[in-house]
Order: structure tokens, then sequence, then C-alpha cells
């Protein structure tokens, strides 16, 4: 290496343009390339037709849409929480609990979106009495996100001013949630939204507003001193307290955002199902940890970002959509996710240490 | 606590702790921090003028760094007063004094390996537009990058690529940007806590580079450092400690390596320190 090491400066500071800092986010992107490509091919040898271009031999077309809008649309609801997770872990912490944030948020938000009767009959599945049927769209909306910044910040609270472990604070989150929605209505599951309660899941509307929430949280990390902070909190927190930043505030703003996407995640999941139940969410908190992991988030904090984030979650859109195009049965998909999440963090550590040698 | 006081270490006439301070940057009396039992600071009186270099030397556990943490309000000091720019002064935490003016050169450099130069250098006090938007008010990129540039130029630091991450610079360059944090916001004073203890023989000469371009700039300078040499080259005064106590504040022009050791080790102490029980 030393030939192409090149002195500039005073007292030997040494720069080698050819060590310059390639996106990580780049990576990811040829790891999607490289798996589409790989459907493509299996697609063309084995099912004889192809993975993501047009077969039908329309005129106005190259790529097949339905399936485009499919590998999108399944992992909108799920990339929607990533992105909390996203800056969560970027922070130097974890959320175990946003799955089960899902699930009673689901619950309580859709009591309040219930319609009075059904058919001519009242309807059967109401949680809250006849009082709070027929409400605005607004009020199920305002109650979702209450839910979210509430356990939001009760996590970002017990993990910056009792210094217990992210991991712990989030995992005690995860099993009180989980009561909440199944104690709410004892199980019951709750039906028969509004009408204005059904747009937000609806159609193409957890897609929009996943790339929406995307395209905010993106600039909001890359161009606000909130942004900004979150990563020197998970690069050098020590450096970060000592720069006069207020570490404990931040992280309880960082627990809320990531709750508060819980939230919204709620909404639309349980408004593109007409209906809440008590388990809705289940692990719902590993695969968005995992979409951010595979789009180079690194564990340890301070680097990563929502590009890379929604990368991953497109990998696992083509992942879930690639096997179901092969008639592949999903316990395959599940090992392959595994082995690809696995594979990511191998690769990323990878990175760092050859960074770390130079 | 010594009331006589012997404030005359900058070789003029001691300023009563009531009158105004002329030209003294930072001066302390009095200062003491005790851990539980164990005495690491004790009735430190310490000055400093405009344009002063002084360098803090003394062996382990001398009470130094300590000195130092109690200025910074890293840690909050169990008796003592402080006057820093002709103001008493009694910071709550280091981002206090800091803003005040007293920027510090932590051993451990507190740098945030993930972000570049200028991110670095602003951690904590970004420029900002639209700050009506709270914690999401929008980086002023451009700003900090120009005002990095002229920071580092001020103290001739060349780093090439200020926008890579300081996880990939050598020792040297991170220490640079440590120091050219410093000289960024025209600080009035300061400290650098053994800055080159870690690094190579060029990185030294390129860090004692900017503390000889902060001297030419009149911007005073409290140095901690167990390198004779670096000192003697340096500064103008000498300032040794010895158990938690102050034993000698010496000129640079009237003393000499061997003399300062003979400080430092205990072989002799400055009569007017000479408190220390036998």
């Amino acid at each position: 290496m030393a030939e192409t090491t090149q002195a500039h400066g005073i007292g030997g500071l040494t720069f080698d343009s050819k060590k310059r800092h390639w996106p990580n986010e780049f990576n990811v992107f040829i790891a999607l390339l490289i798996m589409i490509g790989i459907f493509e091919v299996l697609g063309q040898v084995v099912m004889g037709q192809s993975f993501l271009f047009d077969s039908a031999g329309r005129f106005d077309s190259i790529f097949n849409e339905a399936r485009l809008t499919i590998i999108i649309l399944q992992v909108s609801i799920i990339g929607i929480i990533a992105i909390g997770v996203t800056q969560v872990i970027i922070s130097g912490g974890i959320d175990l609990s946003s799955g089960s944030v899902v699930g009673a948020t689901a619950m309580i938000a859709m009591s309040f979106a219930q319609v009075a009767t059904v058919n001519g009959n009242p309807n059967p599945t109401l949680a809250l009495g006849p009082a709070f049927a027929d409400l605005p769209l607004v009020a199920p909306v305002v109650v979702g996100l209450i839910c979210g910044v509430i356990a939001g910040g009760i996590n970002g609270f017990l993990i910056a001013y009792t210094r217990i472990p992210p991991f712990i604070a989030t995992l005690g989150m995860m099993v009180t949630a989980r009561g909440v929605s199944k104690w709410w209505t004892e199980g019951r599951p709750i039906s028969f939204p509004t009408d204005p309660y059904k747009v937000i899941g609806g159609g193409l509307a957890p897609v929009f507003i996943f790339v929406g929430l995307a395209i905010l949280f993106h600039l909001v990390l890359r161009y606000t001193v909130y942004g900004k902070h979150t990563y020197a909190i998970g690069s050098n927190e020590d450096a970060a307290r000592m720069s006069g930043i207020k570490v404990e505030h931040h992280k309880v703003l960082v627990y809320t955002i990531a709750g508060i996407l819980a939230a919204i995640a709620a909404l639309v999941l349980s408004s593109k199902n007409l209906t809440a139940q008590a388990g809705m969410g289940v692990m719902y908190e590993l695969d968005a940890i995992a979409m951010a992991v595979i789009g180079g988030v690194s564990l340890s904090g301070g680097r990563g970002s929502i590009i890379g984030t929604v990368l991953g979650a497109l990998i696992f859109g083509v992942i879930i959509s690639g096997f179901t195009f092969l008639r592949l049965d999903a316990y395959y998909q599940e090992m392959v996710k595994g082995a690809i999440i696995v594979a990511a963090v191998v690769l990323d550590q990878w990175r760092q240490r050859r960074a770390a040698m130079r | 606590m010594a009331s006589d006081m012997r404030t005359d270490i900058a070789g003029s006439a001691a300023p009563r702790s009531d009158t105004p301070l002329g030209d003294v940057v930072l001066k302390t009396e009095g200062l003491t921090k005790h851990y539980g039992g164990v005495h690491a600071l004790q009735d430190a009186n310490f000055e400093i003028r405009r344009g002063e270099h002084v360098a803090i030397m003394g062996d382990n556990g001398a009470g130094k760094s300590t000195f130092v943490r109690q200025i910074t309000a890293v840690e909050q000091r169990t008796r003592g007063r402080i006057w820093f720019n002709g103001q008493e002064v009694s910071f709550e935490n280091p981002l206090e004094a800091r803003e005040a003016g007293i920027e510090t050169v932590f051993q451990t450099l507190a740098l945030a390996d993930d972000l570049n130069v200028p991110d670095n250098l602003f951690l904590g006090r970004e420029k900002t537009k639209f700050n009506w938007l709270g914690p999401f008010r929008i980086l002023d990129y451009r700003g900090m990058r120009e005002a990095t540039l002229a920071g580092l130029q001020k103290t001739a630091v060349k780093i090439p690529n200020i926008s890579q991450s300081i996880r990939n610079m050598s020792g040297g360059q991170r220490q640079c940007v440590a120091i050219a944090r410093t000289a960024t916001f025209h600080s009035k004073l300061t400290i650098m806590d053994e800055p080159t203890a870690a690094l190579g023989v060029q990185e030294t000469a390129q860090v004692e580079n900017i503390v000889r371009t902060l001297k030419e700039e009149g911007e005073p300078l409290i140095l901690i450092s167990h390198n004779m040499r670096q000192v003697m080259d340096l500064v103008d005064r000498i300032v040794v400690f010895r158990r938690g106590r102050i034993v000698a504040n010496l000129r640079k022009e009237e003393t000499d390596g061997q003399d300062v050791v003979a400080y430092i080790t205990g072989a002799k102490t400055q009569p007017e320190y000479d408190t220390e029980p036998a």
C-alpha cells in the first residue's frame, strides 16, 4: 500500500484519495440487484417467465408493475416501523417493543373507528359502546398517535434516566404492550371501521405513507440538528455529552418518535385489514430490525441511513415475492431471510475491520 | 484557608480578589477537590494572563488533571473560587465553561468517530437555519464547512478531505481536529491535556506548530505535559504540582529542566509554597 500513499501537509499527515469512502448504501443496492437477478434467472429457467419484466408482451410497459407494486406494498407497513427503528439503532439503542406497540395501538385506535351499525344491525364487535361509534377520522388517528407517544416516551424515559439497557427497557414494553392489546377487549377482535378509516390503509396508501415518511426521515436525519445529534450519540455518547448535547432529552425524543412510527404502522395495518386483533404485529420488531441491519445500519450505533433501510426493506420484498413467484414454501423464505440477516452483519463487521486496518 | 494571597505568580503585583483583574484571564483561589478522604487538589492559587502560555507539570496523581476538571466543570470543586475573564464564575457543566470561552482538548479527545471534521468541530453548537423548528432546525452545512476551513487554516492543519469521517484518520489528524475545534471558536482560554502523549515525532511537531500559532495570535494556553523539551520550547511559565499542591511557579528563563525535575520529584519546594506538613 505504501506506493499509493501520497504525503500531504506538514507533520507527515497523509491522505490517499483511493481510500475515499464508498457509500455503504451502494453495496446494499448491488445486493438488491443481485437478488433480483437471481430470481430473474431462476424465473426464466424454472418457471419459463420473467420475474420483474413484463411477460405479457404489452407495448406500453417493460416492467411487471403488479409485481413491483406488491414487492413494495408488502413491506410498507413493517418498513414504516423500520424507519423508527433505524434512528433508534443509529442512536446506539434498540427497540424490541414496536411489534407489540403495533398490536396495542391497533386495538385501541380501532375501537374509536368503528361504525355503530352493520347492515342495519348493531356492530357486534363494538369495543367501547355506541357513544364511541361513528366518530370522525381524527379521533382514532389522534388516539393512535397518543398511544405511540406514551409507549415510546416510556421507553425513552426508562433508557435515558434509569440507565437500564435499551434491550431490557423495550423488552419490558414489548411484553406489557402485548398484554394491553389482549386486555383491551379480552382478546376479542375489533372490526367494521368507518369508511374514512378504511382509506388510511386502502389500495396503495401504505406505499405512499411509507415512501413519504422515508423521505421525511431521510431529510430529518441528514439535514437537521436532531439527526446530527442522533448519529453523534450513537457514535460516542461521552463525546456527545462533553460537547453539550442533552443526551437524555434526545434519547427520549428518539424513542418517542419510534413509538409514533409504530403507531402509524398500526393505523395503516388495522385499516388495511379492516380489523384489529390482539396478536397483530407479532415479530414485526424483528423484521424491522432485520431490514435496518440488511440496509447497513450498524448495531453498534453511529452508522446507517434511511436509504439503506428502504433498500433493506426492498430486499425483504424481493425475497418474499420471489419465493411466491417460484411457488416455493414459506419455510424456505424464512431460512433464506435468516441467512441474509447474518450475512449482512458479517459483511458489516468485515468492512469495519478492514476500515480500521487502513 | 490561606488568606495571605500568594497570587504573585505572573511576576507582577497581586490583584486583590475584590479588585478588577486587569489582564488576568483565569484566576483560582484556594481551589480544592477532595474525593472522599483523598485530597486530590489542595488550595491551588493560580493565574494566567492574556497571551500567556503556562505549562502544568507534575508526576502522575499530582493533581494536574484534577485541577483542569475543576476549572472546566467536568467535576464540581469541593471549595475555592474561580475568576474567568474578570468575573467570578461557577460553571454548572462543561458546556457552560465552553460557552464562556474555555476550550479544552481532553486526553480522550471527545470526538465522534462516525462524523466528519466539520460535524465534530461544531458538535453541540451547530450553525443552523430556521431555528423556530426547535430540535429539527436545519443544519447550515455550508457555513460550518467554511468556518472549519478557516479554523484549520488558522492552525495550519492540513486535512485534505474534511468530509471524511474521523474514524479513518490517524492519531495526529484526530488530535489536530480536536485542537482545531478550540481555534474555530475564538476561545478566550485553551487548555490542552497531554496533547502529544500518544503521537509520533512528526505528529507531535504538527501539534506544537499549532501551539506556536496560538501564541502568535496572543491566545492564552494551559498546557499539561510530561515532555520537558516541549514545555521548555513552548511556554512562558511552568507551574509544578506535587501531591495535590502547587509547589513551584517558575519563569522559563529563570529555570532549566533539572530544576523543574527537582520540584516535580520533591527535592525542592519554593519557600512561599512550603506549607506542607513535614
